[in-house]
């Protein structure tokens, strides 16, 4: 069992955990991942590893269906009934110069401990956080904190420029602004437009994937993604890929397998909590 | 009981489940002999003097014995004389291809049919499970020595109950959240009922041996860091998890599947209960499954009791299909259609999902490497089958997560782990190896088979470690 420590809401649907899973703690480096399981009948599902302390786990979560939805209704004390990890390869963090993060929604839980590493590693680290409206902005301060320049997007203007994160970088580029690396975490369409965009400029992108899993290990290929037209196990060979290869309507397409079940699943859970989905968030 | 020689001839087949009724359902097909059924099998036996059952055993189960314990009723010692040798009856009993083994050479089988071993096997443990009664065995002096077994397959369940039993301290750390490897999420519960597997793996626990799930080594803790915790050996028995595809056109479509992706969802996840349960699974109205081995045939008939048609493509013709024998006879017992001959090309797609599959008719060369005649396509002979779902089974190779970190062990061109092959210790001293991830893929009775062999091994390596 591993016990709830602390918790914590962060934005509308997202919720900050801390879990205590020394093993997990012990060897977590940035870029990996978790999978877990909240009780006896539950899925096993991926979650980023956004930072680690002393045999605790931070993961942030984001409801979007059943196993989420029960995931962020655990209090503190309670137990989960499985957290498996760190999985994943690590991050690859080196010195490059100056290394642009692009965070959008939930990715912005992912890319914060990139972001520390790559500021640790002596890089200048310049943030872009984009989210649909300002309700949904977390890490803030976090990412603030690691990064030598941050500036904010919504989609509705309601904090930060009024448009999309890939508006910021096209920015910094006619900025003149050198850029050795890109790193791009959060929803398809986000890591799509911003791979399209530094590929005409020949920045180099890594882009975390984020496909539908079951063990985590290598073991079944649900989570596999084409990347430079060779088919790769994400939870193995990824999360992390080099943007500018990956088939992304292959990615997005595979990730709709599931929505009517996963629907279902989540209409009968919201049903049970009497709530018609209304009454929490 | 007088016996005539047309009974010794004739084995008492045991009683299963309807085909109509069981196709629907995920209840176990074979139903096991009743106490009177299990003597009078057992009274089959001729006791011949040169007892090739026990060498056709990989783990050397004192046959006759059992046999003869049945026969007199003691049905308890009877359980107790397998486990002498195995720790695991009741699964073996279900899940080993007796036909090859000891069943194979069994001398009745000569002039009439071999006697049911397997199923008398399973009836021991079944009665022991069943009744409470089980023995407790001889307890071994503690040793010296801390072993680190990766994996809780059937490998890693062997070496870990023989290393307590001899008085070792062991710890088996296994990735996924259940023990039992490909018994727990690749073999459906049809065929070998989870209870019985949770059963003897708790029997193992109750020799000593510490379990802990959720601990994928080489990631949650490396193999330095458990020779730096106090293991003073390490037995890796990681399987063959690794899944192969085919490598042909649409692929990736929705729809397709592994057959370990389809299997750990509706086995080890339970998607069958679906949405009791949280992990779905989605099967169209018509499955393709490529693929003749036992994975094969599982997939198949898990699929088809989730209410698919289910076709098997399988390249070679029905003398080369790798399966048990017992189970292709129930796959198609159940309606399962078999397209022998028969080589996937390309699969095809609409809206992104499975819509159809091209295959061309093969026909048998020249043997190869393995024996078996070879097949070549039959030029001109493409065609289209129709399917919404196709499932993955062409085999699996070692996953390389544990091993690729570890500098020094070597291993064969094909991902397996190279041992000696009396003690089964690695390129690396005090790492040891067995089971699927030496092989590639054989079954549960040669994994502890290995898996036997690795416990004499460590022991001897820990004796001379402790001399010196
Ligand atoms: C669907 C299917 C049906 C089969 N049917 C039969 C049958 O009827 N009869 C028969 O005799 N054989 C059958 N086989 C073959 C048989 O199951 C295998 O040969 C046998 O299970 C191999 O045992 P093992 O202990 O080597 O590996 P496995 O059973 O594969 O167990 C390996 C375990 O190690 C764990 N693991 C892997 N990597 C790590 C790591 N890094 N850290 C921690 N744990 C790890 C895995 O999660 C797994 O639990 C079948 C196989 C399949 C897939
Ligand atoms: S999730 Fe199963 S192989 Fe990646």
């Amino acid at each position: 069992m591993y016990r709830i420590v602390d918790k914590r809401e962060l934005a509308d649907k997202i919720t900050l955990f801390v879990l205590d899973a020394p093993l997990v703690a012990a060897n977590a480096r940035p870029g990996q991942f978790v999978i877990l399981r909240v009780d006896e009948q539950g899925e096993r599902i991926p979650l980023t590893i956004a930072s680690t302390e002393g045999g605790k786990v931070t993961i942030v979560v984001q409801e979007v269906g059943k196993t989420t939805a029960h995931l962020r209704s655990k209090e503190i004390g309670d137990a989960l009934a499985d957290v498996a990890g760190p999985l994943g390869t690590p991050a690859h963090i080196e010195k490059l110069g100056t290394v642009v993060c692009v965070a959008g929604g939930v990715g912005t839980a992912i890319i914060y401990p990139e972001a520390k590493a790559f500021k640790e590693a002596g890089n200048k680290v310049i943030t872009l956080m984009g989210a649909r409206n300002k309700s949904l902005l977390f890490f803030t301060d976090e990412l603030a904190q690691v990064s030598d320049r941050i500036i904010y997007a919504t989609d509705d203007g309601s904090f930060g420029h009024h448009g999309f994160v890939t508006d910021l970088l096209q920015q910094l580029i006619d900025e003149g602004t050198t850029i050795d690396l890109v790193v791009a975490i959060g929803p398809i369409p986000m890591m799509r437009a911003t791979c399209e965009l530094t590929k005409k400029y020949g920045i180099k992108t890594v882009v975390s994937l984020n496909p539908v899993m079951v063990d985590g290990t290598g073991m079944c290929g649900a989570c596999r993604v084409t990347v430079g037209g060779e088919t790769k196990f994400c939870c193995t060979d990824g999360p992390e890929f080099d943007g500018h290869l990956v088939d992304f309507d292959e990615l997005a397409a595979r990730n709709c397998q599931y929505v009517d079940k996963e629907r279902l699943s989540y209409s009968m859970y919201e049903e049970k909590r009497g709530c018609g989905g209304r009454c929490h968030g | 009981m007088r016996r005539t020689v047309s009974r010794i001839r004739k084995r008492i087949d045991m009683p299963s489940q309807d085909p109509a009724e069981r196709r629907r359902n995920f209840q176990e097909v074979a139903l096991g002999y009743s106490p009177e059924e299990a003597v009078e099998e057992a009274s089959r036996c001729i006791h011949c003097p040169k007892q090739p059952c026990v060498a056709g055993c990989p783990v050397e189960i004192d046959i006759p014995s059992f046999l003869k314990l049945i026969a007199e009723e003691k049905f308890g010692e009877a359980a107790a004389k397998i486990k002498e040798k195995n720790s695991l009856p009741a699964i073996c009993g279900r899940v080993c291809p007796q036909e090859n083994q000891c069943e194979g050479v069994c001398t009745l089988g000569k002039r009439g049919e071999p006697i049911a071993i397997g199923a008398l096997e399973r009836f021991a443990a079944d009665w022991e499970r069943l009744n409470a009664a089980e023995q407790k065995l001889p307890e071994a002096g503690k040793q010296e020595g801390k072993v680190a077994v990766v994996g809780s397959g059937p490998a890693g369940l062997t070496v870990a109950a023989e290393l307590a039993r001899m008085g070792y301290e062991v710890t088996v750390f296994e990735a996924l959240h259940v023990p039992g490897g490909v018994l727990s999420y690749g073999i459906p519960e049809f065929r070998l009922p989870k209870d019985i597997v949770r059963h003897e793996i708790e029997y193992v626990q109750s020799l000593g041996v510490k379990l802990l799930t959720n601990v994928v080594v080489g990631r949650t803790i490396t193999v330095d860091q458990l020779f730096d915790e106090g293991y003073d050996a390490i037995f890796i028995g990681a399987g063959a998890g690794l899944p192969h595809f085919l490598n042909i056109p649409g692929e990736n479509l929705n729809g397709v599947f592994s057959a370990n992706e389809f299997l750990t969802r509706v086995n080890l996840m339970k998607a069958y209960e679906f949405p009791e349960y949280d992990t779905p699974v989605k099967l169209g109205k018509k499955v393709i499954v490529v693929g003749a081995g036992n994975t094969a045939m599982d997939a198949a008939r898990n699929a088809l009791r989730l209410g698919s048609e289910v076709t098997i493509v399988y390249r070679r013709s029905r003398q080369e299909m790798p399966a048990r024998l017992a189970e292709i006879h129930h796959a198609e017992e159940e309606g399962i259609e078999f397209r022998l001959l028969t080589n996937p090309i390309r699969i095809i797609g609409e809206d992104g999902w499975v819509k159809a599959m091209e295959c061309i008719r093969m026909e048998l060369g020249e043997p190869d490497q393995s024996g078996r005649r070879r097949p070549v396509p039959v030029p001109g002979s493409e065609f289209v089958l129709e399917c919404d779902s196709v499932i993955i089974a062409v085999g699996q190779s070692p996953n390389p997560i544990l091993t690729k970190n570890l500098p020094g062990l070597e291993m064969t061109k094909w991902g397996t782990v190279v041992v000696d092959p009396e003690t089964m210790q690695t390129s690396i001293p005090g790492i040891f190896a067995g089971g699927d991830i030496i092989s590639g893929g054989t079954t549960v009775i040669e994994a502890m088979g290995d898996g036997k062999k690795a416990a004499r091994g460590i022991s001897a390596y820990l004796q001379q470690k402790a001399r010196v």
